[in-house]
């Protein structure tokens, strides 16, 4: 092994991101969970020791999970393994980063531990997921080093107008740059508090610089086609496989529907007997509101 | 020229995009309909697994493997590649590639994502310089048929191979922003 190669470069974690799209990215709690995951077509999955909707439940201050737990689950699969680090702790990105995880999510489901700082993630080798419920949030993750970015919407309800709300306002507001004059560039940028060149780069691409999937309250086939037809690339699914009555089918038909997404007929066909999706919650009736964290 | 991208999961748009820079456009295809009438195909990088899954739910296996023994020109870049290689270690036990390329390939070869990198490599036959490879959780060929002839190495592995109508990489020209290799590959594909 002697030829030249760079690593942890950013067209490598950009490229990691590229790589999941038109997938779905499933939240699993212990290796039998990572398994039916896998065998359900899964692209990756997310090791944490509890479901968001679990964590809302309990209540407390939720940590990155046990490296123990993340290694089972890494033992049993072949697909990337992602696990999340709270917002700003940078020492548990590190011990993440030290495990061999394949993406690590600065994720606003675990309790933030720095009210003004995210983690600076250029340093590290692995890619960066980070969760945004605006352009400007977007923008400034992305400024951070994120290598990809998923609308947050909210975690563990089952719910997803959230997540419909922040797509809607990424998206749309990156139509508005596209037709923006240059120099209205300058007054988007200090409103979205995001850097100037970013913004340029969006107004140009048409597009955020790195690849945009949607996260938070997706529990059917049918959300999965919802939020891929509104323009995400890919899914996150947390609570919605393994809070529903049959994990395996709910997971196989979430797959099949975010590659099938335009195609209402094959929706419908894995829509079929599925049992009951996850049960859900009104925005009105939670407490706690994850999307809000993250500066 | 209709040239299609297998679009089922992964980096399909990229290579779209690299073919629309061309002077081409190419249909997205997730159906075996679809891969009719195709005068050449891409299969993309991804999660090999995942497409394994789909091509079988998606009742498109057995299409798509007549389709490349028939001749159809493919080029197919890391999970694409997996899915056309006669042999898979380190594979799922269900995962059955379509056993057209006479290679043997391991996945995931180089370690996990922390061990992804991009290197400049010299690939046969295309002029202006190295091409700027980007290897992302990367199989490595571990074992070429006599009617495989190799175009690019790193680290001695073969990286870029090609038998017949079928090309396949183990890196990622599609994510690169060099054209040559689709180039080439269109080149062949249209006469």
């Amino acid at each position: 092994m002697t030829d030249e190669r760079s690593i942890g470069t950013a067209r490598v974690k950009r490229g990691l991101a590229e790589m999941l799209r038109g997938g779905v990215i499933m939240d699993v709690v212990d290796p039998e969970q990572a398994r039916i995951a896998e065998d359900a077509g899964a692209t990756a999955v997310m090791a944490l020791e509890r479901v968001p909707s679990d964590i809302r439940r309990d209540g407390g201050v939720a940590r990155m999970s046990d490296p123990a737990m993340i290694e089972g689950i890494k033992a049993v699969v072949t697909i990337p393994v992602m696990a999340k680090c709270r917002i700003g702790h940078f020492a548990e990105a590190q011990v993440l980063e030290s495990l061999g995880v394949d993406f690590i999510d600065e994720s606003e489901v675990l309790t933030p531990a720095d009210e003004a700082h995210h983690v600076d993630k250029w340093g590290f080798t692995p890619p960066f997921v980070c969760g945004a419920t605006n352009l400007g949030e977007a923008l400034r993750r992305i400024s951070e080093g994120a290598a990809l970015i998923r609308s947050k919407g909210e975690a563990g309800t089952g719910n997803i107008v959230e997540a419909v709300r922040h797509l809607r306002s990424i998206l749309g507001d990156i139509k508005k740059i596209t037709v923006a004059e240059d120099e209205e560039l300058y007054a988007w940028a200090k409103n979205l508090q995001a850097p100037i060149d970013l913004v340029r780069e969006v107004a140009e691409r048409g597009e955020l610089p790195v690849p945009m999937f949607c996260a938070g309250g997706i529990a059917t086939p049918s959300d999965a086609s919802l939020v891929m037809q509104l323009g995400a690339q890919a899914v996150f699914v947390g609570s919605g496989i393994f809070k529903s009555s049959d994990p395996a089918l709910m997971a196989r038909a979430i797959v099949e529907a975010t590659t099938h997404y335009a195609d209402p007929e094959v929706v419908a066909k894995v829509s079929r007997g599925l049992g009951d999706a996850m049960r859900g919650l009104e925005l009105a009736a939670i407490e706690t509101t994850f999307a809000d964290r993250g500066w | 020229m209709k040239a299609g991208v297998l679009a089922l999961q992964g980096a399909f748009r990229e290579h779209r995009e690299v073919l629309h820079a061309l002077g081409f456009d190419a249909i997205e295809v997730r159906t075996a309909k679809q891969l009719l009438s195709l005068d050449a195909l891409l299969l993309p990088g991804g999660e090999s697994t995942t497409m394994t899954h789909l091509l079988r739910t998606s009742g498109m296996h057995a299409h798509l493997t007549d389709a490349l023994r028939d001749g159809l020109p493919t080029l197919g870049t890391c999970a694409g590649l997996i899915l056309m290689a006669k042999e898979v270690l380190d594979g799922r036990e269900d995962q059955i590639p379509l056993g057209v390329a006479d290679v043997t390939v391991r996945r995931n070869a180089y370690g996990r994502q922390r061990d992804s990198f991009e290197a400049n490599l010299s690939v046969k036959g295309l002029l202006g310089g190295t091409f700027p490879g980007v290897f992302i959780r990367a199989p490595v060929i571990e074992r070429v048929g006599p009617m495989v002839e190799v175009l690019a190495e790193h680290d001695g592995l073969p990286v870029l191979a090609r038998q017949g109508s079928l090309w396949f990489s183990t890196f990622h020209p599609e994510i690169s922003g060099d054209l040559r290799i689709h180039e080439a590959f269109l080149k062949e594909a249209e006469v």
